[in-house]
């Protein structure tokens, strides 16, 4: 951290070339990876893992590049809150990319799902006939309680009432 | 408004992630910034209704710590894993989507487990059954039975691990009967 300490600044200067040099490659294995798996949901991988990686290099190096004690704790915050919504991204563009069919069956070794979501759709149906109403269209993104549409169920511990 | 108190114990962890954001944010962790984040911290805390996330309100950092190198490392695996395989497998690459029915029921182990699985190599969360704690795993390279045994394996380990480091004192006696040794690594 001394200025003068020629070798420490070259060192620095060297571990930072190779962090964003490798922070821009996970980059280009992201960009490669989109333009060349089959389906929307293996490019969610691509999109999702090796960015975090490269976006962590970046950020590593700029903290050795600036020096100042007070970069790390935002750089820290910037990673992990990467962490906390890459996922949650992923997983609403993959669950989208599921139900409207963005997907090659062909090219999946096991689907366990699908059964699942098929039962699913099958009980919403025989819902809206047995409603058979006017007003049977909003019941289509309605709470369906014991049914794969899980995260719409109200919670049950949280005490939300009027 | 009515909603259930949690206690100032249970509450702490988020409270303090709001102080060290609000020092992050003004690069200013002087006491004085702090206690004035803090003061923010417990009025954002009680009026922004949210349902309460339950902490069990345990957390073993001896667990914690290896558990955090073996993730970080695993974050690295994954990113040349999929480097290598968009670069020389690409569109030829074969998927599979695996159910995995997780032991605990609380919101925050499910979410938990979701987010490591979904850094960790080759799997990615595309459904989530919160009635039966189900996830729905799309895992990238799953040729055969075998590789679909290997990731369910990998993502109930990593629930194990999870519950380990701060699941409740009832998941943990759980996974004690089901005869995981208290002593096995976090490592699948």
């Amino acid at each position: 951290m001394t200025p003068n300490a020629t070798g420490v600044d070259a060192v620095i200067d060297a571990v930072t070339a190779v962090l964003l040099i490798v922070g821009a490659l996970m980059s280009l294995g992201a960009a490669i990876g989109l333009l060349r798996f089959p389906d929307l949901m293996s490019r969610m991988h691509a999109a999702t893992k090796p960015q975090v990686l490269g976006l962590f290099l970046v950020l590593a190096a700029i903290g050795l590049q600036l020096r100042e004690w007070w970069v790390w704790p935002v750089l820290l915050v910037a990673w992990i809150f990467q962490l906390l919504t890459v996922p949650v991204s992923a997983h609403m563009v993959g669950r989208a990319g599921y139900r409207t069919k963005h997907l090659h069956p062909e090219l999946l070794s096991a689907d366990e799902l699908e059964a699942v979501v098929l039962r699913a759709a099958g009980e919403r149906a025989a819902e809206k006939a047995q409603e058979a109403g006017p007003d049977a269209p909003h019941s289509r993104n309605g709470g369906h309680p014991g049914g794969i549409t899980g995260d719409s169920r109200p919670k049950g511990n949280g005490g939300a009432s009027s | 408004m009515s909603r259930r108190r949690i206690s100032f114990r249970t509450e702490l962890p988020l409270l303090v992630w709001l102080v060290v954001v609000w020092g992050a944010l003004w690069r200013d962790f002087s006491p004085g910034n702090l206690v004035f984040g803090a003061l923010i911290a417990v009025i954002v805390a009680r009026i922004f209704y949210l349902p309460p996330v339950e902490l069990s309100g345990r957390f073993n950092v001896l667990r914690a710590i290896p558990f955090v190198v073996v993730f970080l490392g695993k974050v690295v695996a994954a990113s040349f894993q999929v480097m290598y395989l968009a670069i020389f497998r690409g569109p030829s690459v074969t998927n599979a989507v695996v159910a995995v029915p997780l032991r605990s029921h609380s919101d925050l182990m499910v979410t938990a487990t979701g987010h490591v699985i979904s850094l960790i190599p080759g799997s990615l969360v595309v459904e989530v059954d919160r009635s039966t704690s189900t996830l729905y795993i799309h895992g990238l390279n799953v040729r055969n039975d075998s590789d679909t045994a290997k990731l369910r394996r990998e993502v109930q380990d990593t629930e194990a691990s999870l519950i380990r480091i701060m699941g409740t004192r009832a998941e943990m006696d759980a996974l004690q009967a089901e005869g995981w040794p208290a002593t096995r690594g976090v490592s699948s």
